[in-house]
C-alpha cells in the first residue's frame, strides 16, 4: 500500500500511509484507538475507498472497490467481531456464500469434505454439526480463519485476535499463525497487547494520528519504545501506585452467602473503603456472573448484600443504583451505552430524575453543565456534549460510561474488563481514575482477563473458579503463576 | 475513529433546508397543475382535517416504533372505542359538555386498557409485539362487531353534531371562510404538541428513545423498561381512542367498520416516512406530522388532478418507498 490517504468529515484519518508485507511474514500494526488502523484495513478489504494512494499485490497495481474484489485478490479479514451466522454449524458457515450444490440442491457431503480438508490443513479439531453459537470464542475464531483460508486468502488481516481468548486458545492461535507463515501467507496482526508482539511479529509498523511513525524489525524494537512511539511521549510506569488502605477503613460492600444458580452458591466477599479487589479466573469461571448478581442485573436467589452496614435489597438494577452500586459492564456497546444518543444523554441516563424540573421537563442546560463538568474532570475527548457516542473512540466511550455513574452517589464500583479494547494511554487514564475513586472512599471490585492488570491494580486478588472465590492473595504475594494455578484448579 | 469534528447542528440545518426545498417545490408544482386549487384556503383546511385522523393514530404508533415495537391493533381499536363510546353516550342521561366528556373518558379508558393488555405479554413474557397486537387486532374487532351487532350505533344526542359543522367550530369555520372541519385539526394540534413535548422534553420520552437505542444498557442504567414499554402501548391505545371519538363525532355514529380499512397502514406509513426508525431509538412527532402531511397532500392532489383512484394507490405505495429510500440515502451522504 502506497501513499494511502483518507479523510472523514472534520478529520484526516489517514495521510500518506505506506506499508509492505512479504509472504511468510507477520507484520504487527499497532497504534492507539483512532490512529487509523481499522480505516487502513477497511480500505485494504474493500470496505472503504481511499482518497489517494495505490495498492499493489505481487507488484501489480490493483483496484479494490468492493469486499468481493478484495476476496478475489486473496485478501482475508478476521474482524474482532466475528461474521458468523450463529445458528449455522461450522461447516455451513465455512461454505456460506459458496455452497457446493448438486443438481441445484445443497451437497452436504461435498461441503463436509471441503471443511474437513481445511480443518486438517490447519490441524484443528472442530465438531462439524454444532451451531457455532455453542462453540467457544476460540473455536469460533478458528472457523473464521478457516473461512478466510477456504477462499484462498494469501493476505490475512487479524484485528485484535486475542482480545477474547483464554491463555490456552491464544497458544493455539499462535501455533496456527506459525503454520500459516510457513505456508507462505502474509499476515497483518493488529493488537493492543504489546507483549504478544515479541512472540509473533517479524516487523512492527506504528501508526499515530493517521501517519506511519516507524517500521522496524520486532527484535530491534523494545516494548517501551513501541509504547513511546504509539503515544508520542514516554509513558510512566504502567500501573499507578496503589494508595494504602487505612487500618480503620470500614467495610463498604459486604456480600453474605450470595447465591444465584447455577453458577454462584454461597459467595462471601467484603470490600473496604478505598480498597480495590480483583477477580481473576478463566473465561466461564463465573467472574462476570458474580458482578451481575451484586449489581442486580441477574436477580440473586439467596444471601444478602450490605452497603455501609445497611442491608440493601437488590432485585433489579434500579435497586442496586439506589444502594450506590455502579456496574461498568464488560461490553460497552451492548450494555453500557446507547450509541445513537449524545454524550449528554448517556451521562445523565442513570440519574435522569435529578434533572427534571418541577414542570416535569428535563432541564437540558443543567444536564449539559454536569456533562461538561465530567468532560473536564475525566478528560473525555469529545468536541461537545452533543456528540453522538458512537462517533467516539473506545477509551473515550469508556470514560462516558464512567461519567454516567460518577454523577451520582456511588459507594461501590464493579468494573468488568474496564480496559478491554482500549489503547495504552487511555488504559493508564482509566487506572488513575480507579485509584482516585478508591482514594475517595469507594469500594471497587474489578474483573479482568488480563492478569497483569489484576495483579497491578488490586489490593487483594481472588482466584475465581466455578463461581466461587477459591483463593485470596494480597497484592504483594500474588504472582501470575500462583493466581493462574489457583484459578485453573487441579486441572492445571 | 477519533471523535470526528462532525457538527450535528450544521447537518440538521442542511437537512431541514433540503427537506423544505423539496416540499415547497412539490407543493408549488401541484398547485400550478391544479390551477391554484391546491393552495386555496379551503383546500388547505380540508387537507389538514383529513390528515388529523391518521396523524393522531400515527402519534401513538411513533412511540411504539421508537421502542422497536409495532402496534397492529390501532385500526381495530378505533372501531371498538367508537362503538363503545356511542353505546355509552346513548345510555347516559346527560347532555352537552358533560355528556361529551364522560363519553370521551369511557373511550380513552377502553383504549388505554387495550394498550395495557397489548403490553403485558410483551414485557412479562417477552413475546414479540407483532404477535400480541395482531391478536388484539382480531379481539378488538370481534368485540366491536359483537357490541354493535355489526351495525353502526347512531348517536341519539345532537351534542356531538355540534363538534363538527355546528357550534363553536362551525362558527369558527364560517368566520374563517374555510370549508372542512376545524374540530379534528384543533385536536391534532393539541394532541401533537402534548405528545411531542412528552417525547422530547420529559424523562419518560428520553427513556423511550434510550430503550429503542439499547434496551439492555437502559435496563442496567436503572431505567424501568417494563413500565416505559407498557406506557408506550397505552399511549397508542389512547390515540386510537381519540381517533375513534373524532370519527364518531364526524359520522354521528359509532360504526364497527370505522378504522378497519387503510388506517393502520397509513399511520405506520406516516411514521416511517417521517423518519422514525423501525429498528428503534430514533424518531420525532414533528417528523410523523410531515409524514402524514406528505401522504395526505399527495392524496388530495391526486384527487384534484382527477387521478384514477386505483392508480392513486399505486402512486402512494411508490411514494412511501421512495421517501424512505431517500431518507436512507440522505443519512448516508448528507
Amino acid at each position: 500500500m502506497r501513499g494511502i490517504a483518507k479523510a472523514f468529515p472534520g478529520v484526516q484519518a489517514l495521510a500518506d500511509v505506506s506499508l509492505s508485507l512479504g509472504g511468510g511474514e507477520v507484520l504487527a500494526l499497532v497504534g492507539e484507538n483512532g490512529a487509523g488502523k481499522s480505516t487502513l484495513m477497511r480500505i485494504l478489504a474493500g470496505g472503504l475507498a481511499a482518497d489517494a494512494g495505490e495498492i499493489l499485490i505481487d507488484g501489480k497495481r490493483v483496484v479494490i472497490d468492493a469486499p468481493r474484489t478484495a476476496e478475489r485478490l486473496g485478501v482475508g479479514m478476521i474482524y474482532q467481531e466475528f461474521n458468523l451466522v450463529p445458528q449455522l454449524t461450522a461447516v455451513e458457515n465455512l461454505v456460506l456464500g459458496d455452497e457446493p450444490t448438486r443438481r441445484g440442491f445443497l451437497d452436504t457431503s461435498a461441503a463436509l469434505e471441503r471443511a474437513r480438508r481445511i480443518f486438517e490443513e490447519l490441524r484443528i479439531a472442530m465438531p462439524p454439526d454444532v451451531p457455532v453459537a455453542r462453540l467457544s470464542v476460540g473455536q469460533q475464531q478458528l472457523v473464521e480463519i478457516a473461512k478466510v483460508l477456504s477462499k484462498r486468502a494469501r493476505i490475512i488481516v487479524m484485528d485484535e485476535p486475542t482480545a477474547a481468548l483464554t491463555e490456552n486458545e491464544i497458544e493455539r492461535l499462535f501455533a496456527l499463525v506459525e503454520r500459516l507463515k510457513a505456508a507462505g501467507k502474509g499476515i497483518v496482526y493488529i493488537s493492543h497487547r504489546l507483549e504478544e508482539l515479541a512472540r509473533i511479529a517479524d516487523r512492527v509498523t506504528i501508526l499515530r494520528d493517521g501517519r506511519v511513525i516507524e517500521t522496524r524489525a520486532e527484535r530491534a524494537f523494545p516494548e517501551d519504545e513501541i509504547v513511546a512511539a504509539m503515544v508520542g511521549r514516554q509513558l510512566d510506569a504502567h500501573y499507578p501506585a496503589l494508595p494504602p488502605i487505612a487500618q480503620s477503613a470500614p467495610v463498604v460492600l459486604d456480600v453474605r452467602s450470595l447465591s444465584r444458580p447455577p453458577q454462584i452458591d454461597g459467595l462471601n466477599l467484603q470490600v473496604r473503603a478505598g480498597e480495590i479487589v480483583g477477580l481473576a479466573g478463566l473465561i466461564g469461571a463465573g467472574r462476570t456472573e458474580i458482578l451481575r448478581a451484586i449489581a442486580g442485573a441477574d436477580v440473586p436467589r439467596g444471601g444478602e448484600i450490605l452497603i455501609d452496614g445497611r442491608v440493601a435489597r437488590i432485585r433489579s438494577p434500579i435497586d442496586a443504583i439506589g444502594a450506590g452500586i455502579a456496574f461498568i459492564t464488560e461490553d460497552r456497546k451492548a450494555q453500557g451505552l446507547v450509541l445513537g444518543m449524545s454524550v449528554r444523554e448517556n451521562v445523565t441516563l442513570a440519574h435522569l430524575a435529578q434533572y427534571v424540573n418541577r414542570d416535569l421537563m428535563i432541564d437540558r442546560a443543567r444536564e449539559a453543565r454536569t456533562t461538561q463538568r465530567m468532560i473536564d474532570e475525566l478528560d473525555i475527548r469529545t468536541p461537545s456534549t452533543e456528540q453522538l457516542v458512537k462517533n467516539l473512540s473506545g477509551g473515550t466511550q469508556q470514560k462516558v460510561v464512567l461519567a454516567k455513574w460518577l454523577i451520582g452517589t456511588v459507594r461501590v464500583l464493579l468494573f468488568d474488563e474496564p480496559t478491554r479494547g482500549i489503547d495504552v494511554a487511555a488504559k493508564a487514564e482509566i487506572y488513575a481514575l480507579m485509584v482516585g475513586l478508591a482514594q475517595r472512599g469507594s469500594a471497587i471490585v474489578m474483573v479482568s482477563s488480563e492478569l497483569p492488570e489484576v495483579l497491578g491494580m488490586a489490593h487483594r486478588i481472588f482466584a475465581v473458579r466455578g463461581g466461587a472465590l477459591v483463593r485470596s492473595f494480597a497484592h504483594d504475594e500474588a504472582t501470575p503463576d500462583a493466581v493462574m494455578l489457583a484459578a485453573a484448579g487441579a486441572a492445571a | 475513529m477519533t471523535a470526528g469534528a462532525r457538527q450535528p447542528v450544521k447537518i440538521s440545518w442542511l437537512r431541514i433546508i433540503a427537506a423544505a426545498t423539496v416540499f415547497v417545490a412539490f407543493i408549488a408544482a401541484i398547485d400550478v397543475a391544479a390551477h391554484g386549487a391546491f393552495l386555496s384556503r379551503g383546500n388547505i383546511a380540508s387537507v389538514l382535517s383529513q390528515i388529523s385522523y391518521d396523524f393522531i393514530l400515527a402519534i401513538g404508533e411513533t412511540f411504539v416504533i421508537i421502542t422497536a415495537g409495532i402496534d397492529l391493533s390501532i385500526g381495530s381499536l378505533v372501531s371498538l372505542c367508537g362503538v363503545v363510546m356511542a353505546i355509552v353516550a346513548n345510555s347516559l342521561h346527560l347532555s352537552g359538555f358533560l355528556l361529551i366528556a364522560v363519553t370521551l373518558v369511557s373511550g380513552l379508558a377502553v383504549g388505554a386498557l387495550a394498550g395495557y393488555v397489548n403490553a403485558l405479554p410483551v414485557v412479562k413474557l417477552n413475546l414479540p409485539p407483532f404477535i400480541t397486537t395482531l391478536a388484539m387486532m382480531q379481539i378488538a374487532l370481534g368485540a366491536s362487531y359483537m357490541l354493535s351487532h355489526g351495525r353502526p350505533v347512531a348517536l341519539v344526542s345532537p351534542a356531538f353534531g355540534n363538534l363538527g359543522y355546528g357550534g363553536f367550530f362551525g362558527g369558527l369555520t364560517g368566520l374563517l371562510h374555510v370549508q372542512g372541519n376545524l374540530f379534528p385539526i384543533v385536536w391534532m394540534l393539541v394532541v401533537g404538541l402534548f405528545f411531542s413535548t412528552l417525547l422530547t422534553r420529559t424523562r419518560f420520552g428520553r427513556y423511550v428513545l434510550a430503550i429503542g437505542g439499547n434496551e439492555e444498557a437502559s435496563r442496567l442504567a436503572g431505567v424501568d423498561v417494563a413500565r416505559a414499554k407498557t406506557l408506550v402501548y397505552v399511549i397508542s391505545g389512547v390515540c386510537a381512542a381519540i381517533v375513534g371519538f373524532l370519527y364518531m363525532a364526524l359520522f354521528s355514529s359509532g360504526s364497527p367498520q370505522t378504522g378497519t380499512g387503510n388506517e393502520m397502514l397509513a399511520a405506520i406509513a406516516a411514521v416511517v416516512v417521517g423518519g422514525t426508525s423501525l429498528m428503534g431509538g430514533r424518531g420525532t412527532i414533528v417528523g410523523t406530522f410531515f409524514g402524514a402531511l406528505l401522504i395526505g397532500s399527495l392524496n388530495n392532489a391526486m384527487n384534484l388532478l382527477h387521478v384514477d383512484s386505483y392508480l392513486q394507490m399505486v402512486v402512494l405505495g411508490a411514494v412511501i418507498l421512495l421517501a424512505v429510500a431517500l431518507d436512507e440515502l440522505r443519512k448516508r451522504y448528507l
